[in-house]
């Protein structure tokens, strides 16, 4: 009987999984356009998967071991199971191999299973409790069907007259299993994440951010531009259809891991987001319907159920008091500090920053939402082209007495200092006087835009105005254009990101470095000699725009590390950095939380027991300077550099350049 | 008038002109929305929320150049839904330096809007703060500055909150047609957005240009702060400092008349004039 059955089963799963293949895949052609290589990303599907997924998964070895026992058991046993029964291939070999591999698929949902009595918050529950369940109902019956064709029990015993009713309760754990693993693949269930994954690696918005033979650098994490020239082409996202079609097909990835949600610092201040939610709303968005199926943990602050949305309705409500709740409130949009670990963490590879700096240039570019001290911010960057609104000439008066060289005068030298906003800020000038005396130490050639410069955009990008932030980074790009140098070095993570990986679209390319990245080379070429470090117990914090954006986790290390300073790490260090909560225009859109995210940062520091925490960023700076009754003293690297120079008096560069200086002065004094 | 009558005249709402001209950033000169026609151009938003079923209408004289579209952009910019009547502007074109009041009357004649808003002073050229009396002389209609809000429009008369100084308010009932200019009392300007402002367009009607002659004799230099005279305060506590710091000069020997006719005012104001010398 089960002869018969069981091609009818497998057929009929298979024939309903590609219906719904078809639905779904109707779903994701919503979106707009996007152009991808479809062949290509087909063919590099396995590397992705196997190196560069893996790589993201590997990070918990439990469940990678468990996901590759299970999901490879499950592959195999699902061709293996359609050629040997299905088309009724009874050969004993390929029975063995289907043993095998169920026996694989067992063992892992063992371990789902395990992973499931008592779940961590961040998982989700609902349909997601039942799958071991239908993992175990899958491999067991396929196990036991195939035990007869390998001759391993008889073949007649599940013919006989009295064992039909075996048969059929076999035939029906192999239905359950068939259902929940074919058809729910395609139609929703928690399977889905198998089907719409693996065609998201294939076609993934960003094919630069998987490493490649060759040795790519398998990071991608400039955003993508705007076409301003095309006034037909929607600025940003105002409704789920504005998304392109493979954004549509990430959200659609995601096994509701929760690993974004665990590392989100948004979400750990009580602010009302959480970036698994936001995935599961766009999906909820483009397939039409609320949110009250969803079974994880809410935004903060926001019960479940009360938002719905629709492929062309849109995200966030138009007006609040009048239009009600629409899908997501403008406020979870705007908790976001783009700091990037939830892009980090994503086994699935899905791009959260992108989607909410998309949904943003909506509200700021169509809308003019742009939250609190928002649009003051912006309409400084638009008239005197920093965020504080400060004469733009006097962008260079904390250097009043340095003698600072300017392009200007030069046009040429190797190395362009990039001074960014935090020139206009006391607190930032200090570091910014220092990192002038480490150079002059190193005796560098470098030169700085002085009022030629402008902000780099950043902030005016991330608060979704596009417009603004092209046009800054225009005129600066015509600005260094007209000078020639080797590199830029900045001591602001931000523009550093922005002039390294986002001024490459609109046409400016550079080599730019982070000050502790120069200055590690200049230790390292014997440059610069330090004085043994005197001080208590240090430790480092990454920011995000150093670290996760730019990969750079070593120098600032190696730098701390010529100083003489032991490194106490703090938990979550390197790519795991927990975010100061300065990014992403996070402190001007200042979204209420139950707590503040450098709070929680600063408590990270006096965990690891430190005296001083050795920073990076103009922004972590403020914001850990800014926490009350801090535990430790805040330092940036150019400042315990320039406190360590041991003066070389015989050839004092800086001191000898200062003297010629003085000399032409005195010179033109007397024509 | 009846109750639906009444009902009648709400729902069409009015229509509202609203005069904007092209401002000066202060610190770095560049074109920008001038903030106190922006502030009115908000009032007429707020108030277009109210009623709804009014029309506002974007009126600026003078020239077309790319420096001065984008600033005049930014106000239609503020059209932050849809409908919200802020697709064109009406530009009256003429070269720098021509006198705008002329054409704007003319034009406001002819299209007779109910209410006109206005900064109350331009942040280029003269900026004399001139242009709304001169407005309202030329077409006789009568004239708020100031103005904190628009309260509500019934039947012809508008009511209107006009701010004094030192954060009083003033209740007021106007007639319409009338024009109201605005300044920092007034709520603050919306965000503009860029979608809006750049699918905005231009209805361009070019004027007989009246160069303005005097002006062209007048030779301008850009504006100086004036020097504080320092408060000397000679104060022992610092109880004394703070609220010698905190509090305004009390005014002496002033005079609030109430229920006075024009011409009391005037005499009194003019009795004022001659005693301060400003009148001899
Ligand atoms: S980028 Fe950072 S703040 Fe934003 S959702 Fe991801 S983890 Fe949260
Ligand atoms: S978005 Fe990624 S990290 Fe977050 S729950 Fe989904 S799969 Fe997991």
């Amino acid at each position: 009987m089960l002869d018969t059955l069981l091609p009818i089963l497998i057929f009929t799963a298979l024939a309903l999984a590609v219906i719904g293949a078809v639905r779904r895949i109707r779903l994701w052609r919503q979106g707009r356009p996007s152009r991808v290589n479809l062949l290509q990303g087909l063919m590099a599907l396995p590397r992705r998967y196997l190196v560069d997924l893996h790589h993201v998964v590997g990070r918990d070895k439990m469940i990678s071991n468990t996901h590759v026992a299970t999901a490879g058991g499950f592959v195999a046993a699902a061709v293996l199971m359609t050629l040997v029964h299905g088309l009724g291939i009874a050969k004993p070999l390929l029975g063995g191999l289907l043993l095998l591999a169920s026996t694989s698929m067992f063992v892992g949902s063992l371990f789902v299973a395990r992973r499931r009595l008592n779940p961590p918050a961040r998982l989700s529950k609902g349909p997601w409790m039942r799958l071991p369940k239908s993992l175990m109902a899958f491999s067991v019956g396929v196990f036991l069907i195939t035990l007869p064709t390998v001759g391993l029990l008889p073949e007649g015993l599940l013919e006989g007259g009295s064992s039909w009713l075996l048969a059929l309760v076999l035939a029906g754990v192999v239905a359950w299993g068939l259902g929940e693993m074919f058809f729910g693949m395609t139609w929703g269930g928690p399977m889905k994440h198998a089907f719409a994954g693996a065609l998201h690696l294939a076609f993934h918005r960003r094919a630069e951010r998987f490493s490649t033979k060759k040795g790519g650098t398998g990071r991608s994490t400039g955003l993508k531009a705007l076409n301003l020239e095309d006034e037909a082409a929607p600025l940003g996202v105002e409704k789920p259809a504005d998304f392109t079609w493979n954004q549509l097909l990430g959200f659609d990835a995601c096994v509701q891991c929760g690993r974004c949600e665990a590392v989100c610092p948004a979400f750990a201040a009580g602010q009302p987001l959480n970036p698994k939610k936001l995935i599961q709303d766009m999906v909820v968005g483009f397939a039409g319907g609320s949110d009250a199926g969803y079974t994880g943990s809410p935004y903060p602050g926001k019960p479940v159920g009360e938002h719905q949305g629709a492929p062309n309705t849109p995200i966030v409500a138009p007006v609040v008091m009048k239009e009600g709740k629409a899908l997501v409130d403008a406020e979870t949009l705007w908790s976001c500090t783009t700091c990037r670990a939830c892009v980090e963490e994503c086994p699935m590879m899905i791009e959260h920053v992108d989607a909410i700096v998309d949904m943003r240039r909506h509200l700021t570019l169509e809308r003019g939402k742009t939250p609190n001290k928002g649009a003051e911010v912006l309409d400084n960057l638009i008239a005197t082209d920093n965020p504080g609104g400060f004469d733009p000439g006097s962008r260079l008066n904390w250097a009043a007495d340095l003698n600072l060289p300017l392009m200007a005068d030069l046009k040429q030298v190797d190395v362009l200092l990039w001074l960014g906003d935090g020139a206009f800020d006391m607190r930032n000038q200090r570091t910014l006087r220092a990192l002038v005396k480490v150079l002059r130490a190193a005796e560098v050639d470098f030169a700085a835009l002085g009022a030629e410069e402008r902000d780099s955009g950043d902030v005016a990008r991330r608060l979704g105005d596009e417009a603004t932030f092209q046009t800054l980074a225009k005129r600066n790009i015509a600005t260094l254009d007209q000078y020639r140098f080797l590199q830029i070095v900045t001591c602001d993570p931000h523009s550093f990101h922005v002039l390294g990986n986002e001024y490459g679209e609109l046409g400016g390319h550079y080599q730019v470095r982070h000050h502790s990245t120069f200055i590690a080379e200049l230790y390292e070429a014997g440059r610069l000699t330090f004085a043994p470090w005197k001080g208590g117990s240090v430790t480092y914090h990454d920011p995000c725009y150093l670290g996760r954006y730019n990969g750079e986790y070593e120098a600032p290390r190696r730098v701390l590390k010529a100083l003489g300073i032991q490194v106490a790490e703090m938990e979550r260090s390197g790519f795991r950095s927990r975010c100061c909560g300065g990014g992403g225009g996070a402190p001007i859109t200042d979204i209420p939380g139950e707590r503040r995210i450098p709070d929680m940062r600063m408590n990270d520091v006096q965990q690891s027991g430190a005296e001083l925490v050795a920073v990076g960023c103009p922004q972590c700076t403020a914001m850990l300077e800014g926490v009350v009754d801090a535990s430790a003293e805040v330092r940036d690297i150019a400042e315990l550099v320039a406190d360590a120079l041991v003066e070389r008096p015989a050839d004092d560069v800086s001191g000898v350049s200062r003297r010629t200086v003085a000399a032409t002065t005195a010179e033109e004094v007397a024509l | 008038m009846q109750p639906e009558q009444q009902q009648k005249q709400q729902k069409q709402g009015i229509d509202v002109t609203v005069l904007v001209s092209i401002g000066r950033h202060p610190i770095t000169g560049r074109a920008r929305r001038a903030e106190q026609d922006a502030r009115g151009l908000e009032l007429a938003l707020a108030m277009e929320a109210e009623l709804p079923g009014s029309r506002i209408n974007v009126l600026h004289a003078g020239s077309q150049d790319v420096d001065s579209e984008v600033a005049l952009r930014s106000y239609l910019g503020m059209a932050t839904g849809v409908g919200m009547g802020l697709e064109s502007m009406t530009l009256l074109e003429q070269p720098d330096g021509s006198d705008a009041i002329l054409p704007l009357v003319e034009h406001l004649a002819a299209t007779s809007p109910q209410l006109v808003i206005t900064g109350a002073r331009a942040e280029r050229g003269e900026g004399s703060g001139l242009l709304p009396y001169a407005l309202a002389e030329h077409l006789g209609w009568p004239l708020v500055n100031s103005l904190a809000s628009i309260e509500k429009v019934e039947n012809g008369v508008v009511t209107l909150l006009q701010a004094l100084p030192r954060g009083q308010r003033r209740r007021l009932k106007v007639r319409l047609p009338a024009i109201i200019s605005v300044d920092e009392a007034a709520p603050a300007a919306r965000q503009s957005a860029f979608g809006p402002a750049r699918r905005a367009t231009f209805s361009v009607s070019p004027t007989a240009s009246d160069a303005d002659s005097e002006l062209a004799q007048w030779h301008l230099s850009p504006a100086r702060k004036r020097p504080k005279r320092l408060k000397i305060i000679k104060s022992a506590s610092a109880r004394d400092r703070f609220k010698a710091a905190a509090s305004k000069a009390e005014g002496k020997g002033g005079q609030v008349l109430t229920d006075v006719t024009p011409e009391q005012g005037a005499e009194a104001i003019y009795k004022l004039l001659k005693e301060e010398d400003v009148l001899r």
